[in-house]
């Protein structure tokens, strides 16, 4: 039901039941807003969206407050601005003001409201918070000097990732956003996925950089620097440079990352390929032995880590297969040669991941205390890289990847969104059986929005039975299917809502809309691409024909294999 | 470990509603929560170690360390403060070496700040178990110190 309100004395329409910001949105009014996280339940704790509504003695919170037929609205009045104004200013009384040497400088909430609301002058003094920084974690640093306590990453870690590794603890001025018994966030049941670090207004919380590492690297002279970067990374790249996407944008990154001074590009799309080509194997040869169970895929490092603490139960099913990026490490430090004059090998890998950071420091992922990949960056460390060693993007020619890793098939970009690893193995699976492609519209269930999909795809007469988990929301239902006896073939649980697409080391989409934005671009870029498939990839053909069979550690493929266990920490 | 079972068997399980009331028998148990009273109660409710401690500190009363054989209690309400505990608070700081909420290394004493006890016009006050100290003094302190080391080794 629409019905007419009265704002800053103009009529505008509304919906029933929507709130005041809704409305007010969509009649091309903005509100400041900083604790709102779309698709949340609102929950109207920092009060920048405040409004004056005639009739009520105090402001109106916009964002929690349901718009009605009687209201007559004054969005930005004296008194509406100056206690927003206030509101920033109070936020800032207790803030380091070290946006200059602050991780999320140019690029922070509070600093952008501070500038919106014309704050010049520092009216209100607080006691610092004490520094404390916490470095503990291979992936997320956290800075609780920065944090503003929004609570925004707090529910996204109960109410997305259910991880709840996070919550506010004290109270009054001594709040503070942390695990379990104040630990850091090493000892806790964080699994790296890095959602937190998406809604994060400041810099409180931000991945762990590793370039300081990467330039010293690129700076010595005996050192073989080799990096290989994930499908999606190029599209990422560009969006973070501000560039517009087009196809010749892998080349032109192959060039890029060459002049900053890495020997070998290589594409983790590759392994990838192998992943897929070695899921496809396992899965076809499950069928046939007594007592099946799932094979879960474990190509998620924050899921294999949210499993192994939270539902050890699954660890049975797990894949053994490493992730793509840890099997193109492999390969790397396999065959990448170790000279006279360069006896270190050094491997980047970037990826949207922050998990990735962690998995990469696992046990089972190093070979004689020297690690697959050594340094692991995610897309927004990348850009900063290349321009810090101002490269133009706009300016230089394309180049293509290094040999045997330098092709991907499409179905290694399609694995970026959710539910694509299980899309792409079956799709292998139809072409295994002699099937020209795989049932289109059966497989394409697979795209569906909704935390848990499932699909069933024939294959030359055999059925496989699949299942999606997109976002741990998800994994109840799995759970409760695999316990009422289940059949699955294959099950993929992705972490991320969306998927790679919507990492913790990605540009923060945003909304759901835009997550889906990203996995639309995906699904087009699968329909145009002429290699659709590993079977087709030229670089998979020469890995699995000739590069494994010249490497003894390769031939028998224990290297693409790892082992999990149960985790303790406190849940 | 029998003491935590006891007190949750009182409750029922999977119920968020209990926290309180099974933190608050726990502490009067054991003293403190400890990290594995946490854990114990976390998977009795169905609910985050993390939720737990959070909202846990939220609140004055709960300790997270074990307090000390004597554990002292002083006053921070308006009268009390405005008789001078903040110089009592200061000398017993002193006298043990260690700050509110922590506990000596030998585990005689501990002591905290509450709010007020009821004694305004006896303030500032201390307090241990059921004994009262009223109308304290910096320089008292010492030898309630010492009286109270007495009564620790008793314990």
């Amino acid at each position: 039901m629409q019905f007419t309100i009265e704002v800053n004395n103009k009529s505008i329409k509304a919906e029933k039941g929507e709130t005041i910001l809704s409305a007010l949105n969509r009649n091309g009014i903005k509100i400041p807003t900083l604790c709102r996280m779309a698709e949340f339940t609102p929950t109207g704790a920092c009060r920048m969206c405040v409004v004056e509504v005639e009739g009520r003695d105090r402001l109106v919170t916009a964002c929690s407050a349901p718009v009605e037929e009687w209201m007559k609205i004054q969005t930005h009045s004296p008194r509406v601005i100056r206690a927003r104004k206030t509101i920033v200013e109070l936020l800032l009384s207790n803030h380091p003001d070290d946006c200059l040497y602050c991780d999320r400088n140019l690029d922070c909430e509070l600093q952008r409201l501070s500038d919106e609301m014309q704050v010049r002058e520092r009216r209100i003094r607080g006691s610092k918070i004490k520094p404390r920084r916490d470095q503990s974690s291979p992936a997320i640093v956290r800075e609780l000097s920065k944090c503003i306590l929004c609570g925004r990453c707090l529910r996204v870690c109960e109410e997305v990732v259910t991880a709840t590794s996070i919550d506010f603890i004290g109270r009054g001025r001594y709040t503070h956003v942390g695990p379990a018994m104040d630990r850091d966030f090493n000892f806790s049941s964080c699994i790296h996925c890095g959602q937190c670090v998406l809604v994060c207004p400041t810099g409180a919380l931000h991945e762990k950089h590793y370039l300081s590492e990467v330039q010293e690297q690129l700076s010595k002279s005996d050192v073989t620097r080799v990096i290989q970067y994930s499908p999606l990374v190029p599209y990422a790249l560009a969006g973070e440079l501000g560039v517009k996407y087009h196809r010749d944008f892998d080349r032109l990154m192959n060039a890029a990352l060459r002049k900053i001074g890495f020997d070998r590009v290589f594409l983790s799309g590759a392994g990838t390929d192998i992943l897929i080509t070695e899921l496809a194997d396992a899965v076809i040869s499950a069928r046939d032995k007594p007592g099946r169970k799932p094979l879960i895929v474990s190509a998620c490092p924050a899921w294999v880590k949210y499993c192994e603490q939270f539902t050890p139960g699954l660890l049975p099913m797990l894949s053994t297969l490493k992730t793509p990026q840890q099997i193109s490490g492999a390969i790397i430090k396999s065959v990448v040669p170790a000279t006279v004059y360069k006896p270190r090998v050094y491997t980047v890998s970037v990826t949207p991941c922050t998990a990735m950071k962690f998995e990469a420091r696992r046990d089972s992922m190093t070979r004689k205390g020297i690690s697959d990949i050594d340094t692991v960056l995610t897309v927004r460390e990348l850009a900063r890289l290349i321009v810090l060693y101002g490269i133009d993007m706009s300016n230089i020619d394309p180049e293509p990847a290094d040999e045997p890793m330098a092709l991907r098939s499409s179905a290694s970009l399609l694995a970026e969104a959710a539910g694509g690893i299980t899309e792409s193995v079956l799709r292998l699976i139809a072409v295994m059986a002699g099937e020209k492609e795989a049932d289109r519209p059966a497989v394409k269930k697979l795209r569906n929005s909704g935390t848990f999909r499932e699909a069933m795809v024939t294959a030359a007469g055999v059925t496989y039975t699949v299942a999606v988990v997109d976002g741990l929301k998800g994994l109840e239902k799995l759970e409760k299917m695999i316990e009422g006896g289940a059949d699955y073939d294959l099950a993929e649980v992705m972490v991320c809502p969306g998927g790679c697409v919507n990492g913790g080391g990605m540009v923060p989409a945003g909304s759901k809309e835009a997550v889906r934005q990203r996995s639309k671009f995906i699904w087009q870029t699968d329909d145009q691409e002429a290699v659709k498939g590993p079977e087709q990839s030229a670089s998979v053909e020469a890995l699995y024909g000739k590069v494994f069979d010249q490497c003894s550690e390769l031939a028998d493929k224990k290297l693409f294999h790892t082992n999990f266990s149960k985790r303790d920490v406190l849940l | 470990m029998s003491k935590i079972d006891d007190i949750l068997s009182h409750y029922r399980e999977g119920s968020h509603d209990s926290l309180i009331p099974i933190l608050q028998d726990i502490q009067e148990a054991e003293g403190y929560l400890s990290e594995n009273a946490i854990v114990r109660i976390g998977g009795f409710l169905h609910m985050s170690t993390t939720k737990i401690f959070g909202l846990a500190t939220f609140y004055d009363r709960f300790r997270f360390f074990p307090c000390g054989k004597v554990h002292l209690r002083i006053c921070n309400g308006t009268t009390c403060f405005i008789n001078g505990s903040t110089s009592v608070v200061a000398a017993v700081r002193e006298a043990l070496g260690i700050e509110a909420g922590q506990t000596t290394r030998d585990g005689r004493f501990s002591y905290e700040l509450t709010s007020c006890m009821g004694g305004c016009n006896e303030g500032p006050v201390v307090a241990t178990g059921e004994t009262y100290f009223t109308h304290v003094r910096v320089e008292d302190i010492p030898e309630m110190i010492s009286k109270l080391k007495a009564l620790a080794d008793l314990k």
